[in-house]
């Protein structure tokens, strides 16, 4: 064997220095800015998309999301619980009471004394006024019901948040969205704010708002949660991710709502 | 739940060619992956689709493992009378659904 030809091993390790080094470069390139996006200057997800990924969002029947919507259509109308009563048999028509809903989600819960998101108020109604067991996170009904509330208000744009007691959560949201996590000790705003729009090993770096949630992803071949997405973020950071619907969740998600006051909601939207 | 979603034009003009859409909630599980346990997933996928017009078959298609969850499956077709259009999907462990159309023809 030649002497001249380094081992694998020697090989994998000058790999492993060049991606440390990169990410360095990243860290250090992302410590200059650590600013907001201007309000003009946000773009939604869907700007970003492939022309087929547009298509497949933009008509109803063939946006794999629709099987969601509409079994949440049904779970809508379905008693459930020991009240052994629907959704529709308190809210009626959801294309009419549910309209504008999802604008001004997570919302502070006077119960909880915080924000609940979307998916917890379902459930919220399900254990007090249906008397039923919770949905569990990501479960296919959950989700299914959340796509359905959120597609009545498809079009609208996301409201400010007027409740003073949100106010803590907001903070504490972009406290967790601007602190650097993980083994590679990144923070979300080092991608999503400073870097958006450039190449990260090759993948479009989006600014990451949440305005189409729950989406189908292409990735998954099937509908998630925004929780779901910032764990993906979380995983890919080599930190620990928070469990679902944990506080710290919630006040991320609240924090990216409010990042992206008045974008309007393209749920169920596609992503890759 | 598997629900199959069909868009159709309610109304064609005779002799035009249409186009038919057809989308249904499948996992579509390859049966090339395995658990975190090392047990293999066994295949689940749909594994055939066709398409009838008053009775006579007019399309047909053989999925396979490589076939992306949730199939959507368009194609055009011309019309010529009244009538029902029939889907159908036939699947790994017993799957079968069916959907129908039906459209008229100006």
């Amino acid at each position: 064997m030649s002497r001249s030809t380094p081992s694998p091993c020697a090989v994998g390790r000058r790999a492993a220095a060049a991606t440390i080094t990169a990410l360095l470069l990243l860290a250090v390139a992302g410590s200059a800015r650590a600013t907001d996006i201007p309000l003009d200057q946000r773009r939604s997800g869907y700007a970003d998309l492939g022309r087929d990924s547009k298509a497949m969002q933009d008509d109803d029947t063939v946006n794999p999301a629709t099987l969601w919507v509409l079994d949440g259509e049904a779970l809508w109308n379905q008693k459930a619980g020991a009240a052994n009563r629907a959704c529709a048999d308190c809210h009626g028509d959801a294309t009419a009471s549910m309209k504008g809903v999802a604008t001004r989600y997570p919302a502070f819960s006077p119960a909880r004394n915080g924000p609940v998101n979307l998916e917890q108020r379902i459930n919220l109604c399900r254990t007090e006024h249906q008397q039923a067991t919770p949905l569990p996170f990501e479960s296919r009904d959950l989700l299914a019901l959340t796509a359905y509330v959120g597609r009545q208000s498809r079009g609208m744009v996301i409201a400010e948040a007027s409740d003073e007691r949100l106010k803590p959560f907001i903070d504490a949201g972009r406290k967790l969205f601007t602190q650097r996590l993980g083994q590679i000790d990144l923070s979300c705003a080092q991608c999503h704010d400073d870097n958006w729009g450039k190449r990260l090993a090759g993948v479009l770096l989006p600014q990451g708002h949440p305005n189409g949630y729950p989406l189908y992803r292409l990735e998954w071949q099937g509908v998630g949660s925004l929780q779901r997405r910032l764990r993906n973020c979380l995983i890919g950071m080599r930190a620990e991710p928070y469990a679902f619907g944990s506080s710290e969740f919630v006040a991320l998600e609240l924090f990216l709502m409010q990042r992206a006051r008045g974008m309007t909601i393209e749920t169920p939207a596609v992503r890759p | 739940m598997a629900r199959p979603l069909i868009n159709v034009p309610a109304k064609v003009k005779r002799g035009r060619a249409f186009e038919i859409k057809t989308l249904i909630s499948h996992v579509m599980e390859t049966g090339y992956r395995y658990t975190t346990v090392g047990a293999r997933i066994p295949r689940d996928i749909v594994t055939l689709f066709s398409c009838s017009y008053n009775g006579e078959e007019i399309f047909r298609a053989d999925l396979s493992p490589a076939i992306s969850a949730n199939p959507f499956i368009t194609f055009f077709t011309v019309a010529t009378e009244n009538g029902t259009l029939e889907f159908k999907w036939t699947g790994d462990n017993g799957f079968f659904e069916t959907a129908t159309a039906t459209i008229t023809v100006e």
